[in-house]
């Protein structure tokens, strides 16, 4: 069992997922907010590899991948800061980025160096199912690496299902059918879905990311599911403080508490 | 069997495929379920095929390019595809997709665009339609295809700059990507070549192969046969050579020669030469070629042609190139500018500078003097003009 099956296993409710770009806004902050956003009661971690074309993500976290990869980040870096932040804490990790960064690399590679460095899961929005299926399940499993598929409010329920049964870890439910930093009040539409996600009954826990930016949006997304994503709303924080362990520490603080 | 058609997955053997994120698979999944029957539909070709005739132009002349042919001492025959009502071959797609985007009930469209030519194309069968349209264009490309720009805005379109990375046609298509994400309802996204993940680079293809078609019938009546020795197109993402080699795909005796950008040079660093320089890799929701660092992230290109200034190529491209069926020929800026004012003083025909570059090859390839060779003729140059001057006062040069 890997560390996000533990913690799901603990934590039925509230579980608070932090997403943040690598290499941003400082290229060797990596293992600061990591270590961080543990001390500062965060359950999860989603460490964002910067691309050059990121399809699914809105305009913070575009700017904050160009401004990650002129800092020069890149992927054997990441892995050496995620492993020596791995020597301090035990939060499960996921990492998310693009299919095309994982197939440059080498997936065998980039799947040893998952593991080496105590990556707990991936998250590659673009990567096809079947693909998963057919050519990366086994070694998957064989690495102890969960996956997490994302679902929408247009995704159908047949494919919910299959997405269920191919995600390892948790489901990633996307609150709105938009790219990810706009504002989060839920409408009707989006409440109809939570509870259609709900009556399903799968067997991954699910998180909703996408727009959630204030405890109102957290404690909304939790009473539909097991918990939330967060990731816009952090950079901006990260942008807008000065000293690092501070800003995390408040930024947690009005998540949470108000 | 065509070996050169799509698998069952959309894929030109290993090329091609949907890597989408599920924020846009009811998007492309409505239009790759119905795509297939729309376009087969009788009603859907009266339409398409009416609209090509007494709107677009067509058939479009193939013209036996007498001055040239001497010069080069071979058998030279134009696809003049400039001719098509808004000056290239790009309207043959927006008229087939705006077709679709009917059937499909979608009442707003959105494009990209580079040079400005499908921006253009897409506005006026936007217009003609009385359909809303927005176009997203590289801020660069704003400022080098001014003329584009005031056309669409003309034709009653709005045009969204797009401002990040290079500023150019793959910045422009991912803004376009994520507008159809936020508006996967009532929108439809006009993609400009055969790129992009299935079902659009076989559409689109399918849209273009048009030009093949009459080259075919209209080359049997010049010579008293079909097929010519070779066939030459430039390609940025691939739609205009898609439309010209397409019947002639199976052709194995017809020779397919893909022109792409060189830009500065092939190992310039300043290039869009994505056969030469290029990997497997996914662009823009597509298995395929393109020009990338180890670390997968994805070159800025750079071509004095805003259409070709592109980073990868269409997956029916990419499978052509990499199983040897197509030979790929690298143009440089200067190679290309110089063949444009050449053809433009020979037949009397100012070439786009996309299509400049299919005339460059003539210098790079071998052909006999009895052989018949067609250069689509991509579109017209007006939209150029002040690259061309600039480029004549050696001021381009001086700026790059
Ligand atoms: C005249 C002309 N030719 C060629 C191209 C390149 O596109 P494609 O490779 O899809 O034909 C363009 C693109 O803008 C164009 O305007």
């Amino acid at each position: 069992m890997n560390r996000i099956q533990r913690l799901f296993q603990e934590k039925k409710e509230g579980i608070l997922n932090i997403y943040f770009t690598a290499g941003h806004p400082g290229l060797n902050d990596t293992e600061d907010i990591i270590i961080e956003l543990d001390k500062a009661g965060v359950d999860l971690v989603e460490v964002g590899m910067p691309y050059s074309d990121p399809l699914a993500d809105g305009e913070t976290i575009q700017k904050s991948s160009s401004i990650a990869l002129k800092n020069g980040m890149h992927l054997d870096l990441l892995f050496e800061q995620i492993k020596s932040a791995r020597q301090k804490t035990d939060i499960p990790m996921v990492m998310m980025g693009y299919y095309n960064q994982v197939l440059q690399y080498g997936p065998k590679k980039f799947i040893n160096r998952c593991s080496d460095a105590g990556v707990d899961g991936l998250i590659l929005p673009d990567l096809p199912l079947f693909e998963f299926e057919e050519k990366y399940k086994d070694i998957f499993e064989a690495a102890g690496l969960g996956i997490s598929f994302l679902v929408t409010p247009k995704t159908e329920t047949h494919r919910i299902q299959k997405i269920d049964e191919v995600s390892k870890g948790f489901i990633y439910m996307v609150s709105t059918n938009a790219t990810t930093g706009g504002e989060a009040s839920f409408s009707n539409e989006q409440l109809d879905y939570f509870q259609r996600m709900k009556g399903l009954e799968l067997q991954n826990p699910r998180l909703i990311g996408f727009g959630i930016s204030s405890k109102k949006g957290y404690d909304a997304a939790c009473s539909h599911s097991n918990g939330a994503i967060i990731g816009s709303a952090f950079i901006r924080a990260l942008e807008n403080g000065q000293n690092l362990s501070s800003t995390i520490h408040q930024f947690v603080n009005s998540i949470k508490n108000g | 069997m065509s070996n050169y058609e799509i698998d069952n997955r959309g894929f030109y053997g290993k090329f091609g495929g949907a890597y989408i994120p599920e924020l846009l698979y009811p998007c492309v999944e409505e239009l790759r379920s119905q795509y297939e029957s729309i376009m087969q539909d009788e009603g859907f070709q009266e339409e398409f095929q009416s609209l090509l005739k007494d709107y677009v132009g067509r058939p479009t002349p193939l013209y036996f390019a007498k001055r040239l042919s001497k010069y080069y001492n071979t058998n030279i025959y134009l696809k003049r595809e400039d001719l098509c009502h808004t000056g290239a071959h790009k309207v043959n797609n927006t008229i087939g997709q705006i077709l679709v985007a009917q059937r499909l009930n979608k009442k707003r469209i959105i494009a990209e665009t580079g040079a400005g030519q499908h921006g253009v194309a897409t506005a006026t069968v936007c217009a003609l339609m009385g359909i809303e349209c927005i176009v997203y264009m590289g801020e660069k490309d704003i400022e080098r295809q001014a003329p584009n720009v005031k056309r669409m805005k003309m034709l009653g379109a709005e045009v969204r700059p797009a401002m990040s990375g290079s500023k150019t046609l793959k910045d422009a298509t991912n803004e376009a990507i994520r507008d159809w994400i936020n508006n996967p309802h009532d929108t439809h996204y006009i993609i400009g070549s055969v790129v992009g993940p299935h079902p659009y680079p076989d559409m689109v293809a399918k849209f273009q192969s048009v030009i093949s078609e009459e080259i075919k019938w209209q080359l049997k009546e010049h010579i008293g046969k079909e097929n010519p020795d070779a066939v030459i197109a430039c390609v940025g993402g691939g739609s205009n050579a898609a439309g010209a080699f397409y019947h002639y795909m199976d052709e194995a005796d017809v020779r397919l020669i893909a022109c792409e950008a060189a830009g500065l040079g092939v190992e310039s660093g300043e290039t869009a030469a994505t056969s030469v320089i290029g990997s497997e890799g996914i662009i823009h929701g597509s298995r395929t070629l393109l020009m990338q660092t180890d670390d997968g992230q994805i070159v800025e290109p750079y071509s004095i042609s805003a259409g070709l200034d592109y980073p990868g190529i269409g997956p029916l491209h990419a499978h052509l190139i990499d199983s040897g069926r197509a030979e790929a020929v690298s143009i440089t800026d200067a190679e290309a500018m110089k063949a444009g004012f050449f053809v433009s003083k020979m037949e009397g025909i100012i070439p786009a500078i996309e299509t400049a570059h299919a005339f460059a090859a003539l210098e790079h390839i071998k052909y006999k003097a009895s052989d018949v060779i067609v250069i689509n003729l991509s579109g017209r140059g007006d939209k150029d003009l002040a690259t061309y001057v600039a480029w004549d006062n050696n001021e381009y040069q001086h700026n790059h």
